[in-house]
């Protein structure tokens, strides 16, 4: 019988196999940074134990670091403590590290990928839960928790039991001005938070294969928020194209091999998936979160759902409190809902085309005064090259913040966060309760929507604003 | 790791599903570069609530905490294992585990205990009819027991083998692994040379 693409890749990662316990797994790459490593590196120094492969390790700051004043020592103690933990614990173990003020500096999952260090039919890990991010160039991909981290650093290996597979089909093509984010916000919705729950997800079909690998890293980015212990897209040649020629891709004739190896990581046409979910893009809209978790979604188009819209007990339990704490009465048309903070970035959405089609859409406009915008690019990389376009000038001019790379108000850990109450639209992936500041409440959204709802105040898409007097084009290339 | 056989200790009902990582401790917790004192961080929004199940007096020095389905989903920080840890808890019974909550505590020595959605009610319900209750885990025959007479309950629960092994000799992961060193030197020599290295000599 023949073999689907993830267990291609974990056969090929299997380092002993034995009945009744985990597989043990090499990782060919750990990425580290300042929150969730300090506690692995201690475990370490207390064993005695060293680094086993420092050069299949790459540390970056990432979660707590600021995003103004970045060039100036950390104004928050206990912050700058965890970011010198970081810079001593690379220090000693002979760890890379782009720190604060490194070009190569930014959010782990963007800059992975930007070095061309992520490729195709890799075992990736960090001690981060989107970590699946890197899926989309069919590697295996997965967050792990601080004593795994240490196991990996002691070993480069990890215990892994293997997981069931599921294939997302998804037909048809995306209408215009809906994109990946919306895809896999309506998916999350289909299937609920523990949908994926125990599975490796391969996410095909038609409409994948139409999305850039920006595009593909934003769907496999979620693939945790429906509970999937990882997902992957089969590399082809977009994959190929977007590393070839980034500073750690293989050259001449190691590329070729590499090449090679790659186009054989498909799923056969007789391997059996444990699970299928299909769906079909053509009849997908832009699509907002009105609870407290990411599969509590509906159609921008459409209401705040009532608690008895829900078969379930449960799902009516959660959707009371959900609304209780989002501060919305059930009924409402979603594109009444009045925002105070529109926050573009993460690494779900915090890469250059998802700046492009920002700017693209607020080119020429003006921020709605009681709303707030900030943009922060993932990376430094992100940062310099949006520069080097002129889309900062157009956020600015249009009274956006235009912000330093890292994780900022995706989970509020440094001081962009939100205060009780206020009501954002954020471009990244997690709407739980206080996750961008303690009593913040959160819509997931797309970035045509984000662009649009920070030029209206309310949740709005592209298409409901007012046209310009003369149309625009942003971006050299 | 310290061995766990059983536990018995006073039962905590927690009655929502869904418990994400930023619920059981938020970000700005996270700053602490030790693995102790995190049990201030756990469920701080919710311990602002005088009427909040850890303010309770009965159910003071809890040490088994019954919560609903989808616990641990969200974050792979195992600062919520540890911050669970850190509180008392030794135990926690759900229906359904997000898997890296699951991986987390095996690691952590926090039994993660998988129990069917009836048999969380029962404990919800006998825990607000006797708070302070007392519940007993036992590892080594999976089951979950509480209560006396009519009403006692005892059902299994669900742990995998290779977890229920490790706790209960006690194991450290990466020791087991570095016996098999031979295994993992023999597999790096045959890694394709143009996989991709973060340093170049
Ligand atoms: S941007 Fe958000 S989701 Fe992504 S790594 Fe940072 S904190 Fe995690």
């Amino acid at each position: 019988m023949g073999r689907t693409l993830s267990e291609k890749v974990w056969d090929e990662h299997v380092v002993r196999s034995r009945q009744g316990e985990p597989d043990l797994l090499f990782i060919d790459l750990h990425l580290i940074h300042e929150v969730t490593s300090p506690q692995a590196f201690d475990g370490l120094r207390l064993a005695g134990r060293a680094v086993r492969r420092p050069d299949l390790t790459l540390a970056t700051e990432d979660h707590n670091v600021p995003t103004i004043d970045w060039d100036k020592p950390i104004a928050d103690p206990v912050s700058r403590t965890q970011v010198d933990t970081l810079r001593r614990n690379a220090d000693e173990f002979g760890v890379r590290l782009h720190p604060l003020g490194d070009i190569e500096q930014g959010i782990v999952h963007v800059v992975g990928p930007q070095l061309g260090l992520t490729q195709p039919g890799m075992t990736i890990v960090c001690g981060d839960s989107h970590t699946s991010t890197h899926g989309a160039f069919g590697a295996i991909a997965f967050g792990i928790g601080t004593s795994e981290v240490e196991h990996v650093l002691a070993t480069q290996t990890l215990m892994q039991a293997k997981p069931k597979t599921m294939a997302v089909t998804i037909n048809g093509s995306l209408p215009a001005g809906v994109t990946a984010k919306d895809m896999v916000l309506t998916l999350i919705a289909h299937t609920g938070t523990g949908g994926g729950q125990g599975y490796i997800v391969e996410y095909r079909g038609p409409a994948i294969e139409e999305l850039s690998m920006e595009g593909r890293m934003t769907v496999c980015n979620m693939s945790i928020e429906w509970g999937a212990k990882a997902g992957l897209i089969a590399p082809d040649q977009t994959t190929f194209d977007y590393i070839e020629g980034r500073p750690e891709a293989p050259k001449g004739a190691d590329w070729d091999a590499a090449v090679e190896h790659w186009k054989s990581l498909r799923t056969d046409d007789d391997a059996v998936f444990d699970e299928e979910v299909v769906l079909d893009a053509s009849v997908m809209t832009p699509f907002v979160t009105w609870g407290t978790n990411p599969g509590q979604g509906v159609p921008l188009g459409a209401a705040v759902p009532f608690p008895d819209d829900f078969d379930d007990a449960q799902d009516k339990v959660a959707a009371e409190k959900a609304l209780e704490y989002m501060g919305l009465t059930a009924g409402t048309p979603m594109r009444e809902v009045k925002v105070d903070t529109v926050f573009v970035g993460s690494c779900t959405n915090g890469r250059i085309e998802d700046l492009r089609l920002a700017a693209e859409i607020i080119q020429g406009r003006k921020v709605d005064p009681d709303t707030r915008l900030l943009v922060v690019p993932g990376s430094v990389r992100v940062r310099l090259q949006a520069q080097d376009e002129g889309l900062d000038v157009i956020f600015k001019e249009a009274g956006a913040e235009w912000r330093g790379a890292g994780c900022s108000m995706c989970l509020g850990m440094n001081p962009d966060t939100l205060e009780p109450g206020e009501r954002s639209a954020s471009t990244s992936n997690r709407n739980f309760e206080g996750r961008q500041g303690k009593g913040g409440r959160t819509h997931l959204v797309s970035i045509p929507v984000a662009a649009a709802t920070a030029i209206r105040g309310t949740l709005s898409s592209p298409a409901d604003l007012e046209p310009l007097a003369q149309p625009v084009t942003v971006g050299s290339n | 790791m310290d061995a766990f056989t059983s536990h018995t200790g006073i039962g905590v009902p927690l009655r929502r599903s869904n418990v994400d990582t930023d619920q059981i401790i938020p970000a700005v917790y996270l700053k602490r570069v030790t693995r102790d004192g995190f049990e201030d961080g756990l469920f701080s929004a919710w311990r602002n609530d005088p009427t909040f199940v850890l303010n309770n007096p009965a159910y003071a020095g809890g040490s088994v905490l019954v919560a609903g389905p989808d616990f641990g989903t969200g974050s792979s920080r195992e600062h919520a294992v540890w911050a669970l840890q850190n509180y008392g808890f030794r135990v926690v019974i759900s229906p359904r585990f997000a898997d890296i909550f699951r991986g987390n505590s095996g690691k952590a020595g926090l039994l993660a205990a998988q129990v069917d959605e009836k048999v969380v009610q029962r404990l919800w319900d006998l825990l607000a009819d006797q708070p302070g209750a007392e519940i007993t885990v036992d590892l080594e025959s999976r089951t979950v027991r509480a209560g006396e007479g009519v009403d006692a309950i005892e059902d299994s629960f669900d742990i995998d083998d290779y977890t229920r092994w490790r706790l209960l000799e006690g194991l450290d992961d990466i020791g087991i692994t570095l016996g098999h060193e031979a295994d993992i030197t023999s597999y790096e020599a045959g890694r394709p040379s143009w996989k991709p290295v973060t340093q170049h000599a």
